[in-house]
């Protein structure tokens, strides 16, 4: 978390402590910290403060959206490589999922034709890749959802896009979107969505009417207020920090292809529209599961596909719409990067890697 | 040393952990995810795999879990229900030892620089007079696994560690009381960990995987005396669903016939034979085969807790080791391993051959 919004966070948590639906003085101040905070978060995204529903963050905000955005018997419509908390929402409903190609970009002759198969209510197209970082042109799909499907509500999974790109201009042309706190330096458990007004959206989760009747329950202040101070430097830092994570993260790709024959970055060499702060490639001959641990003992913390509820590595839905082949997808890798690392990182990091995938070479897993 | 730990999420691995720690090892802790996908049941599940983690936090040691679910379902998994298409009775637990545990799991732990693999099996490691290391059965004698383990080659015992096989149950869940392990008093896991039997047993798994088949009863003159509805549940030596023989006395299965979907029934004394040959027969190590096949004290066992069996020769051939029994023996189904030991130490074990 960013040291500032751990800051103003805090007396949320003892002296402003009560409730906004409260009647008394003190329930005033934290309906006021509430407002102001989403009139802040309402205009660095770019919508007016009525469109912002607090949520408990990004699973809680894409369901509400799958679930509830639109009318009429549609079924939900997304691409294949949105992140379980849509494509699980949109499976359980019958929906249908469009395919990517083989860079992981959405493609729109596939969109249009999977939205003429049948009516559809939401159509779901995430704004940034969280395991490849690709930047989805929602301007070029928005384009084909309106003339494919008219009357369906356009919602992007932005969770993954604060930091990397001007999320304003991004999700300019949908209806809705969501995103995460601790995606850009705020805590866990905090998150919101955005529905334009107008939007048609039913509450899935009913109670004491909070957030415009859009979703019960109280809001989680000392959180909303430390995601809209992570959120202001964010937005604030963003220019800069896409510069210079950008380069970090060229010399991190760069390096680690260089150290290893027989790697490839997943989404392809054109790292134009991908977001600054993940660094994916896929090593042949080697098992992530394996290669995480030894990269563990040298210090460096990575990531591989999702966890399932064991704990075990799953295979990526993803790479496997990618339509990667099981070898390199077996030796997926995923650095992240974000406000706080350093030059000094990405050195361990190329350090640390090669030798250990060397190792796991010679021992043949 | 460093060692990584086996970890079922069960009492035995959980003191198996506590004691390495205590005797001050570099201790990481494992699960294996080997079944289960969305919706996992048995010795794989999430609250067993909670348990394991919430032990090896309690003693401070990391805690990791490996999917090997891939390899479980290729060589456990297939090659059970492919066995059952057969007529085989295979036994998934001694092949998940001999894939899982003891090849993809130790070759993952020197790879990642592991010195040791320790498991919480109810087994010991001794050494022979030559120096030579030799599984040897756990001190409860009612516990043991020396069996499920025989598979483990000389080179691979210099490499496990079995801390609890020493200790007697009791021994093993008074100490996780003492430690303050919430797997103490947990119960021992049965049957086969991929087979819900709450969704039905053998016999939907199996089902939904391989055509089933209805077989007819025959006695040795060819005469039906009944049928079955599903000739690949039946297992050599079974008694269950067989009905009475004229005599009064329960039939049992003598043979299974999968193409001609015959099970020959007879009484139970027709099922005695005076050996069984073995195929894949591992050997502990060269010295324990030769030994062995001059030695006058080799005992069988058949079965995870069976009775010990004389031998009275063993012989290879090319159709594998012929084992001769010193008297009549009831037969061994297909596909069942047969563990042999000289003096109380495992030598080797294979599989038991179709006749």
């Amino acid at each position: 978390m960013r040291p500032e919004a751990i800051e103003a966070m805090l007396p949320f948590l003892s002296d402003r402590f009560a409730n906004p639906s409260g009647a008394h003085r003190f329930a005033r101040d934290a309906r006021r910290a509430v407002d102001d905070a989403r009139e802040e978060l309402a205009a660095l995204v770019g919508v007016e403060a009525g469109d912002v529903v607090f949520t408990s963050g990004g699973t809680e905000s894409d369901n509400l959206a799958i679930f509830g955005l639109g009318v009429g018997d549609g079924v939900p419509v997304c691409s294949a490589v949105e992140h379980h908390a849509v494509l699980d929402p949109v499976e359980a409903l019958g929906g249908r999922v469009v395919g990517v190609d083989r860079f992981g970009v959405i493609d729109p002759a596939e969109l249009r034709r999977v939205l003429h198969e049948g009516p559809v209510r939401v159509v779901s197209l995430m704004t940034v890749n969280n395991e490849t970082g690709v930047i989805s042109d929602l301007e070029s799909l928005a384009k084909v959802v309106r003339t494919s499907a008219p009357t369906a509500v356009l919602h992007s999974d932005a969770v993954q896009a604060f930091c990397w790109t001007d999320i304003a201009a991004a999700c300019s042309v949908v209806d809705s979107f969501s995103f995460s706190a601790h995606k850009f330096g705020g805590p866990k458990g905090v998150g919101a969505l955005v529905v334009r007004s107008g939007v048609p959206l039913t509450a899935r989760q009913l109670g004491g009417g909070q957030e415009r009747e859009r979703r019960s329950g109280t809001q989680n202040v000392p959180g909303i207020v430390a995601m809209v101070t992570a959120a202001r430097l964010a937005a604030e830092d963003r220019a800069a920090d896409i510069a210079r994570i950008g380069d970090l993260r060229d010399q991190l790709l760069d390096g680690l292809l260089a150290a290893l024959p027989g790697s490839v970055e997943t989404a392809g060499p054109d790292r134009s529209h991908r977001a600054a702060g993940i660094a994916h490639l896929c090593i042949s001959g080697v098992e992530s599961e394996a290669l995480l641990f030894l990269l563990e003992r040298g210090e460096v913390s990575a990531s591989a596909a999702s966890s399932c509820a064991s704990g075990a590595l799953q295979s990526s839905h993803v790479l496997a719409a990618m339509g990667i082949e099981s070898d390199l997808a077996r030796g997926s890798l995923r650095l992240s990067l974000g406000w706080s690392s350093t030059q000094a990182d990405v050195d361990e990091a190329l350090a640390v890697i090669p030798p250990a995938v060397e190792r796991l070479r010679k021992f043949g897993i | 040393m460093q060692v990584m730990v086996a970890m079922s999420g069960g009492v035995d691995s959980s003191v198996a952990a506590a004691l390495l720690r205590d005797e001050g090892h570099d201790v990481v802790g494992v699960t294996l995810k080997l079944w289960g996908g969305e919706s996992d049941s048995g010795c794989c599940s999430v609250s067993d795999v909670d348990d394991a983690r919430r032990v090896a936090q309690q003693l401070d040691i990391d805690h990791l879990v490996f999917n090997f679910s891939e390899d479980f379902e290729r060589d456990v998994v297939d090659p059970y229900v492919a066995d059952h298409a057969r007529g085989i009775t295979p036994n998934p637990c001694i092949e998940c030892n001999r894939h899982l545990k003891f090849d993809r799991l130790m070759d993952r732990a020197e790879a990642l620089g592991f010195d040791m693999v320790a498991t919480g099996h109810h087994a010991q490691i001794v050494r022979t007079s030559a120096g030579n290391p030799r599984l040897t059965r756990g001190a409860d004698f009612a516990k043991d696994q020396s069996y499920v383990l025989h598979m483990l080659t000389a080179a691979q015992l210099e490499r496990v560690m079995l801390p609890i096989g020493g200790m007697t149950k009791d021994e093993v869940r008074e100490r996780a009381t003492v430690l303050g392990l919430r797997t103490a008093g947990k119960p021992d896991s049965q049957d086969v960990c991929f087979i819900s039997h709450t969704g039905g047993g053998r016999r939907v798994f199996l089902g939904n995987r391989i055509e089933m088949h209805p077989a007819r009863l025959v006695d040795e003159t060819g005469t039906q005396l009944g049928s079955v509805d599903a000739v690949e549940l039946v297992t050599i030596g079974q008694r269950r669903g067989l009905g009475i023989g004229i005599d009064g006395r329960p039939r049992y299965a003598l043979d299974v016939d999968v193409p001609s979907r015959t099970v020959l029934v007879g009484a139970p004394e027709d099922l005695d034979v005076t050996g069984e040959v073995l195929n894949s027969f591992t050997w502990v190590d060269e010295s324990a085969r030769a030994e062995s096949l001059v030695s006058t004290s080799i005992a069988a066992q058949a079965s995870a807790h069976g009775e010990t069996i004389a031998v009275r020769s063993l012989c290879e051939t090319e159709a594998g080791l012929d084992v001769t029994w010193e008297v009549p023996t009831r037969r061994v189904a297909p596909g069942q391993s047969i563990v042999l030991y000289d003096n109380g130490l495992v030598v080797g074990g294979g599989l038991v051959s179709r006749r």
